[in-house]
């Protein structure tokens, strides 16, 4: 068994979910409970036999994780104590001050040293393509070793994707410069059908400019969003719930705010965490003290401090099944890369680290059990000698034979940010969907100038370049195809939800003439798709 | 916006030169990033740069380097500030010789793999796995949750909170003097696990740190890993406690220090003030006046530290010696004596360690210290903290 991360795994972005993770674990709260919040979350677009499951398993994961060292807050009683997110009917987030993901990542690390003899770590070995056989099964993954550039065909009888979104293509995003996608696209690119990329999730509160993130958990915690005029805009749009209505009524509320003159002239609104016991934000709410003095020079706890909706999360992905089974037998994905849909249009906060143990546990399982039971199998073709040839061909171009794939970033993510974003239209998307495709074809000849072998990042950078135009281009196609609005899909053209024609996935699958879209229905198991209001 | 030149030390493996300096000239907004200054420089001039970095918002730890020789992370120094501290440099030496820019080099106590890529995995990583990183609970886990103090979970959340970024180890002195010492972020994380209820290998693991010559005791005291700390974690503090909890349990401690400590808190609970004539007896032979026989090692230690307070007494350091005479040591006036004890009976009633993780900001800590002393404030304060 091998673990291939492209970054020391503490690296990785499970860092970022500051929260917490949801479970029903309270004796008065119910899975059920989770799982409705869950699926209106979703705008009824999460298939619902997915989110019993995760909802149902959430408990026993949050005392494993427990048992394994995460030192999740207590309450009075020395019991894990909770906190209140957004779109839950009950206080049922477990965390770690503010540094969940980190504090769960860092442990699961820990077991990983733990077992390093049953499990082999590669950290800093980079993935550019899965490896298929002449039966169509996923059989490997081609890596390279980042500190010494030498490329490697590692033959596998499962393969587990678990390489997070593809944040990076907007600009600015909360997500980490690895966020480029890179599972999406490869699963892509050998067939797997991808599912939802229109729905991206825009946080509600994010720094201007910089796109950093104040966790929901400020708000949980009692924090106020205010326009410039003072007023507690969220009174208009989520009466019941207010600030802790669902993030894509959040975000639509705080953009139409700003839209509307009522925001600051830097474009926000103001986040007032001020209302909260200053003691319980230095307990509480501690990474958001540092982020407000460290990136915005404002001291959270004397003064309001200026957010934006900013892009978040990829709730569309590889399209997978409750096992993590992706179209392409042996080929597993879980996490932000895979779409179960456990999401649907609109992930709740908290959820999304909830969804990576539960999912990853599932396909692991699953992993192991088929590669118990099937024999090695080869590559089809020449995976290993293609994918040198295309990192000779990157290399060999000389500076001046395109555009700098920096600046091909730069136009993309700026692009997507203008067009993609909280509210969309038709001409809008249209016109981001040609850049992105313009940029693909610059892309061809764009040139890096690190031309060794050790530590190329600048190689690596067009390698992810790649995926990330792959998964703009799908998330383009699937804007424009939803014609309705629909969780973080808000189409100012379509303004209305329209279950008649729309409550359903739109599936996208690789061709010669770019992205097919087909449909799959919707998994309904106990909620009958209602109005949404908080 | 604002113009900045940036030195960037580098170091390109597959070109056979040594390691050299590079200017760069960046233009970004002073409330920008030190890494935001290097990424335009990669984006625009040259590529080749390399650089750890992913989130940006310090707390993926990847971006660990020195700037203006203080070691930190190039994402949460803003370049603004940079560069105040590299013109505040060129005033003290004197001049502006070499132009008042940004210096940046790779971390330190780490092998350089490329310019700001160091080699954590042969040096940071290797030194934490040496202490055990994963939890050990004995039995079977309990069916719900382990039940624990509230606090100590808290108190070990400090130590959660290194993101192993690397800072501390390069800004370590007592490595550079010993490369074998194991460390400040290992031994903080070493806390993570000694201080955690859940684990039931506390005694074997302080054991094992106190005995390594490159544990615990190899720590020099001189803050800078505290200082270097991008997330507060001061692992010097965890290091510390270890000490303490080490002392607590009985393990001995080759300095001597933990002896030494206790023979100030002993002597002044008994005599009210410090009665210095006692001392090196009391940390060599503890039980106050001397009722427990020395060891061998003890005696040979308490001769050895003879020149030194001989020293001391003769540079006025130490009390002229007829006051040293066992039993010429003042009294103090009146109930004064008792109000010692009763402090003495108060700290150990309210022993509370108090977290700077979750007490955040000085003036903070200090309250928090009234409130728990005070717990009827005083008419008006809680207005004020509400307002």
């Amino acid at each position: 068994m091998g673990i291939v991360s492209k970054v020391h795994p503490v690296r990785s972005h499970s860092n970022a979910a500051q929260g917490g993770i949801n479970a029903a674990l309270n004796p008065d709260d119910t899975w059920e409970s989770h799982a409705f919040d869950t699926v209106k979350g979703s705008d009824y677009l999460g298939d619902q036999d997915a989110i019993e499951v995760m909802a149902r398993e959430a408990p026993e994961e949050i005392l494993h994780m427990e048992h394994l060292g995460v030192t999740f807050h207590r309450n009075e009683e020395g019991k894990l104590g909770t906190r209140a997110f957004g779109g839950a009917s009950a206080a049922r987030t477990y965390y770690v001050a503010d540094i969940t993901g980190q504090a769960i990542m860092h442990v699961l690390y820990e077991q990983l040293m733990k077992y390093s003899e049953q499990i082999t770590r590669y950290e800093e070995w980079f993935s550019s393509s899965l490896a298929i056989d002449e039966n169509g099964e996923c059989c490997g993954v081609v890596t390279r070793n980042v500190a010494d550039g030498s490329m490697e065909l590692f033959q596998a009888k499962s393969v587990i994707l678990a390489t997070g979104g593809s944040g990076q293509i907007w600009k600015p995003t909360t997500n980490a410069l690895i966020c480029t996608g890179d599972g999406i696209a490869m699963a892509y690119r050998v067939g797997a059908k991808l599912m939802d990329m229109e729905m991206i999730q825009y946080h509600p509160t994010t720094l201007a400019g910089k796109g950093f993130l104040i966790t929901e958990g400020a708000r949980g915690e009692g924090a106020l969003l205010l326009n410039k005029n003072g007023e507690r805009f969220m009174e208009k749009y989520a009466p019941n719930k207010m600030e802790l209505a669902s993030r894509d009524v959040v975000s639509r509320a705080e953009q139409t705010e700003i839209n509307e003159g009522r925001g600051f002239p830097d474009g926000t609104v103001a986040l007032d965490i001020t209302v909260v016991p200053k003691k319980r934000i230095h307990e509480a709410l501690r990474e958001i003290v540092l982020v407000g003095r460290d990136f915005a020079g404002v001291d959270i706890t004397r003064e309001p401090i200026h957010i934006k909706p900013g892009n978040h999360y990829t709730m569309g992905g590889v399209k997978t099944d409750v096992e993590g089974r992706t179209d392409i037998p042996g080929l597993y994905a879980a996490g932000e890369v895979a779409c179960v849909s456990v999401h649907g249009g609109n992930r709740l906060g908290a959820n999304s680290l909830l969804d990576t143990l539960i999912f990853g546990k599932h396909s692991g399982r699953d992993a192991a059990a088929r590669a118990l039971r099937t024999d090695w199998s080869k590559p089809s073709g020449k995976v290993l000698e293609d994918e040198q040839a295309m990192v000779d061909d990157i290399n060999g171009r000389e500076k001046g034979s395109g555009r700098r794939v920096s600046e091909i970033k730069l136009e993309l993510g700026q692009t997507m940010d203008a067009k993609v974003a909280v509210f969309r239209d038709e001409a809008g998307i249209t016109e981001a969907l040609e850049t992105v495709r313009r940029l693909k074809e610059e892309a061809k000849t764009a040139y890096i100038d690190d031309h060794g072998q050790v530590f190329n990042q600048d190689l690596m950078g067009a390698i992810e370049l790649g995926y990330m135009l792959d998964c703009a281009e799908c998330s383009c196609i699937g804007a424009l195809e939803r014609k309705e609005s629909r969780g973080a899909q808000y189409r100012t053209d379509y303004p209305e939800r329209n279950d008649e024609e729309w409550l359903k996935h739109i599936n996208l699958e690789k061709t010669e003439d770019g992205p097919e879209i087909s449909y799959s229905e919707v998994t309904i198991t106990q909620w009958q798709p209602e109005a949404r209001t908080y | 916006m604002a113009d900045y030149t940036i030195k960037v030390r580098r170091y390109q493996p597959e070109s056979g030169d040594p390691a050299y300096w590079e200017e760069f000239n960046v233009e970004l907004d002073p409330s920008l990033s030190v890494l935001d200054g290097l990424l335009q420089a990669k984006d625009r001039d040259d590529g080749s740069l390399a650089v750890r970095c992913s989130c940006r918002a310090a707390i993926c730890g990847s971006c660990g380097m020195k700037i203006n020789g203080k070691s930190g992370l190039g994402c949460q120094t803003q370049i603004g500030e940079a560069q105040e501290a590299a013109d505040k440099k060129a005033s003290a030496v004197g001049g502006e010789s070499e132009g008042n820019v940004i210096v940046i080099e790779p971390m330190g106590n780490q092998p350089v793999i490329k310019d700001l890529v160091t080699d954590m995995e042969s040096t940071h990583w290797t030194k934490f796995r040496r202490v055990t990183p994963w939890l050990l609970p004995h039995g079977e886990p309990p069916e719900r949750e382990y039940i624990v103090e509230p606090e100590s979970m808290v108190d070990i959340t400090q130590s959660m909170a290194c993101i192993q970024c690397g800072a501390c180890v390069s800004s370590c002195l007592s490595m550079e003097a010993d490369p074998l010492f194991i460390g400040p972020a290992a031994l903080a994380k070493a806390y993570r696990f000694v201080g955690d209820p859940r684990d039931a290998e506390t005694l074997e693991r302080l054991t094992d740190l106190a005995k390594d010559p490159h544990g615990i005791y190899d720590c020099t005291h001189c803050f800078s890993c505290v200082d270097a700390c991008p997330k507060g974690v001061a692992p010097m503090d965890q290091i510390m406690r270890l000490r303490r909890k080490a002392g607590e349990h009985g393990i001995e401690d080759p300095n001597s220090g933990h002896a030494h400590e206790m023979a100030f808190v002993n002597i002044i609970e008994k005599k009210g003030t410090l009665d210095e004539s006692l001392l090196l007896q009391e940390s060599f032979a503890p039980g106050v006046l001397g009722k427990l026989m020395p060891s061998k090692r003890a005696i040979k230690e308490m001769i050895g530290s003879l020149p030194t307070a001989i020293r001391g007494i003769k540079t006025g350091k130490m009390r002229s010696l007829p006051k040293l005479i066992p039993g010429v040591h003042h009294k103090l006036p009146g109930g004064a004596q008792d109000d010692v004890k009763a402090i003495y009976k108060r700290a150990e009633e309210s022993n509370i360690e108090f977290n700077l993780y979750i007490k955040g900001e000085e003036g903070d800590q200090e309250a928090a210290v009234e409130e728990r002393l005070e717990p009827a404030a005083a008419p008006g304060a809680e207005e004020a903290s509400n307002g």
